[in-house]
């Protein structure tokens, strides 16, 4: 992949077709207050009081939470944060143990994957699902919405999906020369690098003419160069007024693209505000890197916290001995021995 | 020098009879599961055994008409397909592999069980249920025909034109699928179920329709060995046969419309060819009887195909008609 400097012209293109970008959503959400669950003015999904938990472990929890339509949301935090679990249980991929969620005011609760796509909600994956033994071609045309053709018995009489192939054919070649993949129409994506599965991925995305587009870490593994045109990429889908939201952990990206950020950590969104706003944050910042990061321990403190662990640790003792009697397993051992 | 050209003729009628045409379409059936959807079906003979004993049963117990017996015995593998998808196809590849495999070890060992004789008539199976279809013949059926050296009666000349004429009409049917966004879809669901999801597809009904489609042509195939054979007996239908198939379309090439048709022909046609020169060799004494007595060239031509079939996933890992940069591809 040549290194393309296209980030300039692809922004300035679609300034040029359009006037100046209006990035209304940023201005819609200047005025809020910087708090968590903040209500938008124009949310296009909000999430309520939604929780996941595998086991013991609860990776998603999530109060209340709205995403504003026509702007880009940055979804961020530390691994584990549950940013990918939150985003499979968006798009139906997993479903929750307890919580609402609406999209334009339709509940999504309990819905497939495909249905939620076929509402225009779509999604790519963190790692990238192209599909390697079809045609860049192929993939693309796979991404287009309510084809007769894909009905079986429609399927036999080709006349009934020649003249909306040939649409589709045309819509996912234009989509291919915007991410410079039309070249390779022809060859296995499977053969393509990293990256230019990701803009596969993006572009057949696309091809559904989605009303939110879900992107999970669209950059990595990506080099710089196309990382550029990935974030015009990204950018273009704003002005086409589609709701993006994606995870990304490189803050220079999130800086850069987002009109709003919401900040995840150990399941929970623990901050949400301008991305200005976030690296000033400071349970953001105890999130990343631990509460104590920026001052060393004086030696006081650290008694202190060195008596509260002992403490600690000394109730945990006058309370075990009681609590882990567990009477039923006394009752196993005595009916071991009575067996033989 | 003869022998070889007995050896050879024998080989190339084998490859072109009946049981060239079983194992044609139920590899078709396991092209449509296994080559473009992915789903590893491993009971295909189960569909098979349902197709032959759907007419063995229908006329001979039943006293039904021979084409009713076909509709029945192919109603009968689209049942068991869905019941086989339903609970198996929300879940990873791997738990239609066992379902399958262990059904169709079940109904075989059902369909020859004490309890099921007054259906089935327990391991002595069926017979006398294709005189009508061979009545239809426009030729006589009693004398014996000899087209290119070969000699063949009217009865499997019959069976052998109808069995070619329907694996033609299913290649045909496949090829149509196949260059469809239907079987576009199909593919996809192959190489990433979720990808296909979330483009909005209804994965689960994409998968249970191949299976169905695959699952009439295992059944066809069925059919098509129980006239050709005259009876139907329910350890004809060992799964072993669903392997042999898996062979034939791997040599052939998978997800090829004519890989594996092609593949049964050579399968059959090798397996025909090492058996009757061998045994010709044997008979003459060029292999000395120390060496291969004829008894053990039943299992020695499976021997071969085996390094025949090693040999060309080493050579030509696509097989005949398949495209090598689709095998190289690193899939995911």
């Amino acid at each position: 992949m040549p290194a393309d400097p296209t980030t300039g012209a692809t922004a300035a293109s679609s300034a040029g077709h359009q006037a100046p970008p209006a990035r209304l959503a940023q201005k819609a959400l200047a005025d809020l207050p910087w708090e968590v669950g903040v209500a938008k003015p124009d949310p296009a999904m909000v999430v309520d009081k939604v929780t996941r938990t595998f086991g013991g472990l609860t990776a998603v929890s999530v109060d209340h939470l709205e995403i504003q339509r026509g702007g880009i949301t940055g979804l961020i935090g530390p691994n584990g944060a549950g940013k990918t679990t939150l985003f499979n249980l968006l798009t139906g991929f997993d479903q929750p143990n307890t919580g609402t969620w609406t999209f334009d005011g339709t509940s999504l609760g309990r819905m497939s994957p495909h249905q939620v796509a076929r509402l225009g909600v779509v999604r790519t994956f963190q790692l990238t699902k192209a599909l390697s033994r079809l045609t860049v071609l192929q993939n693309m045309l796979l991404g287009a919405q309510g084809q007769s053709g894909e009905s079986f018995l429609k399927a036999l009489v080709p006349g009934t999906w020649r003249a909306q192939e040939k649409a589709n054919t045309e819509k996912a070649m234009d989509l291919l020369r915007r991410f410079k993949l039309d070249a390779k129409k022809d060859d296995f994506a499977g053969i393509l690098s990293g990256g230019q599965r990701k803009l596969l991925e993006m572009a057949r995305a696309l091809m559904s003419d989605p009303k939110v587009v879900m992107l999970d870490e669209p950059m990595a593994g990506v080099n710089p160069a196309l990382t550029q045109s990935l974030l015009g990429h990204v950018k273009d889908l704003r002005e086409e007024g589609m709701t993006v939201v994606f995870v990304e952990h490189d803050m220079d990206v999130v800086r850069d693209i987002s009109d709003w950020v919401v900040v995840m950590a150990a399941g929970k969104v623990i901050a949400e505000g301008p991305p200005e706003s976030i690296s000033q944050n400071k349970a953001v910042v105890d999130a990343y890197l631990g509460a104590h990061h920026d001052a060393p321990l004086t030696n006081e403190e650290e008694d202190r916290v060195l008596a509260e662990a002992e403490a600690a640790i000394a109730r945990e003792e006058g309370v075990a001995p009681g609590g882990t009697t567990d009477p039923s397993s006394s009752g196993t051992i005595s009916s071991e021995k009575d067996k033989p | 020098m003869s022998d070889l050209v007995d050896a050879l003729l024998i080989g190339v009628k084998s490859g072109l009879g009946f049981q060239a045409i079983f194992f044609a379409l139920l590899a078709i059936g396991i092209n449509v599961h296994f080559g473009y959807t992915g789903l590893l079906n491993f009971g295909q003979i189960a569909f098979a055994m349902l197709g032959g004993f759907g007419i063995a049963i229908s006329v001979s117990q039943w006293g039904l008409p021979f084409w009713v017996g076909v509709l029945v015995g192919i109603a009968a593998a689209v049942v068991l397909a869905l019941l086989l998808g339903l609970p198996t196809l929300r879940l990873r590849a791997d738990y239609l592999a066992i379902v399958t495999i262990a059904t169709a070890e079940g109904l075989r060992l059902l369909f020859r069980s004490v309890s099921a004789t007054p259906v089935t008539n327990g391991t002595r199976g069926l017979s006398a249920f294709n005189q009508s279809f061979i009545a239809l013949a426009p030729w006589d059926t009693q004398t014996r025909y000899r087209i290119l050296g070969t000699s063949w009666s009217g009865g499997e000349l019959w069976v052998a034109l109808v069995g070619w004429v329907i694996v033609a009409l299913a290649c045909l049917l496949v090829w149509a699928l196949m260059r469809s966004p239907w079987g576009r879809v199909l593919k996809a669901i192959r190489e990433d179920e979720d990808a296909v999801r979330a483009l909005g597809k209804n994965v689960y009904n994409y998968k249970m329709q191949a299976l169905v489609l695959g699952a009439v042509f295992g059944a066809l195939g069925g059919m098509v060995y129980a006239v050709g054979t005259g009876s139907a007996i329910p350890d004809q239908y060992q799964n072993a046969n669903t392997f042999l198939a898996y062979a034939a379309l791997i040599l052939g090439g998978a997800a090829r419309v004519l890989g594996p048709v092609v593949g049964s022909i050579i399968l059959l046609f090798i397996l025909q060819f090492a058996d009757t020169f061998l045994r010709a060799l044997i008979s003459n004494g060029v292999i000395p009887d120390a060496l291969l007595s004829s008894t053990d060239v039943a299992q020695i031509r499976f021997v071969l195909v085996g390094i025949g079939l090693m040999l060309l996933l080493v050579f030509r890992p696509q097989g005949i008609f398949g495209d090598r940069r689709e095998v190289m591809l690193d899939a995911r």
